[in-house]
């Protein structure tokens, strides 16, 4: 069997003496799709921020497509920001708050780095950025800034941004969460047809039914902890774990 | 009475270009090395070099001006580096300007949500990338209305490099009233023409702004 895309290996995180991440360790395997629910504070959205190093794990093994992230080969140094550049491009990443960019035009948001960090030329990149804005609807917003958007525009040109590096894993961290509730359906569509293009993802989300419906795996996190993990479907519908009952029944409302 | 201002303006218009070109001279020193101080003393993760931009600052933003150019002009000559008035000013006034703006930059880097440098590198941008084309652009947005202040600030604090001889308006204004004892009209008309031209610098200013205020 072909070893996993993403390996996650006993990841731990502290912020001084508060212990957020305490161990954890999943993998996901090239084309799959898995989500990562749990209550607020958890740690779901840290472990996320760990896989591209956003945040610095204390302890613990990210391993892309074989390779170490972060971590120098051959040593156990840390790498610099500069370092973990390539690393980083090879996943898109994205966020809750899209952090678009508002001096630059929508185009330039995608297109931007496929110029600077993938090298391609101008002429080209544009017309790559234009492709991924079609897919994500919005190839008619191409000239605009991103402040005339509405929430659920500027967050499928996030996506977009995120697909122009032709990354190998897509991390979502919570995209829906700071959406007006008529503008949640848009981005989950858009993220439903990236996941039918046989996308590898992993996806922090509050959405528990689409969790489900997209994922082919869901991991339960609480406490810092995997407390379950299994088969969408199974898992959501049918938890084993005392907690995740609870978690979901909560939800359920 | 109209003779003798238009006499007067003429024999101050002689000053006009040392006072450009002083306020010019010292804005170019002042932004780019504001900037750069600002940058490093956002960015650097060196204590040493963070303390030294902070005691630079704290330095230039607290010494009068006037003590300033008499030590870069008198103090420097006086052990051999002999410069000439207009040079002293605009070395001068652009030292500390630098320090004025180093803390203007800095205060537009921090205005920026931490989000905008994660997803900078997040799609892979090196950290000097994530400034040059992602930070800093936003940043010397938010810096140019302090900015613009600054520039008025210092076409106006140019009048004391004639304490050094540097022959514009107000030196020429001061050998003027030697001479004809004229006092109050000619530092009105001095003051005429320092509005003249603060009055257009503002308005290109604000040009500026609403050029560059696109998409925020």
């Amino acid at each position: 069997m072909e070893s996993p895309l993403l390996q996650i290996k006993d990841l731990h995180k502290s912020y001084g003496s508060l212990e957020v991440l305490k161990g954890i360790d999943f993998s996901v395997s090239k084309g799959e799709k898995v989500a990562v629910i749990g209550p607020s504070g958890s740690g779901k959205s840290t472990c996320l921020r760990c896989v591209n190093f956003l945040e610095k794990p204390s302890r613990g093994h990210i391993i892309l497509d074989g390779e170490r992230v972060g971590v120098k080969p051959g040593s156990d140094r840390l790498m610099s920001d500069a370092e973990l550049a390539p690393q980083r491009a090879q996943m898109g990443m994205v966020f809750q708050l899209f952090y678009l960019w508002p001096h630059l035009t929508v185009l330039e948001n995608v297109s931007i780095g496929l110029r600077k960090v993938q090298g391609v030329p101008s002429n080209e990149a544009s017309e790559i950025a234009m492709d991924m804005l079609e897919k994500v609807h919005l190839g008619n917003k191409a000239n605009t800034f991103p402040g005339l958007l509405s929430g659920g525009q500027q967050q499928r040109v996030a996506i977009a941004r995120a697909l122009a590096q032709r990354p190998k894993l897509l991390l979502f961290d919570e995209p829906t969460s700071a959406l007006d509730p008529e503008l949640v359906g848009e981005v989950l569509n858009v993220i439903q047809e990236l996941a039918d293009e046989g996308r590898t993802m992993l996806l922090v989300t509050h959405e528990i039914n689409f969790a489900r419906d997209i994922a082919d795996r869901v991991i339960f996190m609480d406490g810092g902890v995997v407390v379950e993990e299994g088969p969408a479907r199974e898992l959501i519908t049918n938890p084993q774990a005392e907690r995740t009952r609870v978690f979901l029944s909560k939800i359920e409302k | 009475m109209l003779d003798k201002i238009q006499h007067i303006l003429i024999a101050l218009l002689g000053g006009i270009s040392v006072t450009i070109s002083v306020t010019l001279g010292a804005l170019i020193i002042a932004v780019l090395l504001g900037l750069l101080l600002g940058v490093v003393r956002s960015f650097t993760k060196w204590k040493l070099l963070r303390f030294t931009i902070d005691v630079y600052v704290e330095l230039f933003r607290n010494i009068p001006a006037l003590a300033i150019l008499f030590i870069i002009y008198f103090g420097l000559g006086s052990v051999g580096l002999r410069l000439g008035s207009v040079t002293a000013a605009i070395l001068g006034l652009g030292l500390i300007g630098g320090a004025v703006l180093c803390d203007v930059f800095r205060a537009g880097f921090s205005a920026l949500h931490s989000g905008q440098r994660e997803a900078a590198i997040a799609i892979g941008m090196t950290p000097y990338q994530t400034i040059r084309l992602i930070l800093a652009p936003q940043a010397i947005r938010i810096a140019l209305p302090p900015l613009g202040n600054y520039a008025i600030q210092l076409l106006k604090d140019t009048s004391i490099a004639s304490a050094i001889a540097a022959p514009e308006i107000m030196f020429f204004a001061r050998t003027l009233v030697t001479s004809t004892f004229e006092t109050t009209l000619i530092y009105i008309c001095a003051a005429g023409i320092y509005l003249l031209l603060s009055l257009p610098l503002f308005r290109a200013i604000q040009s500026i702004e609403k050029r560059f205020g696109v998409g925020r």
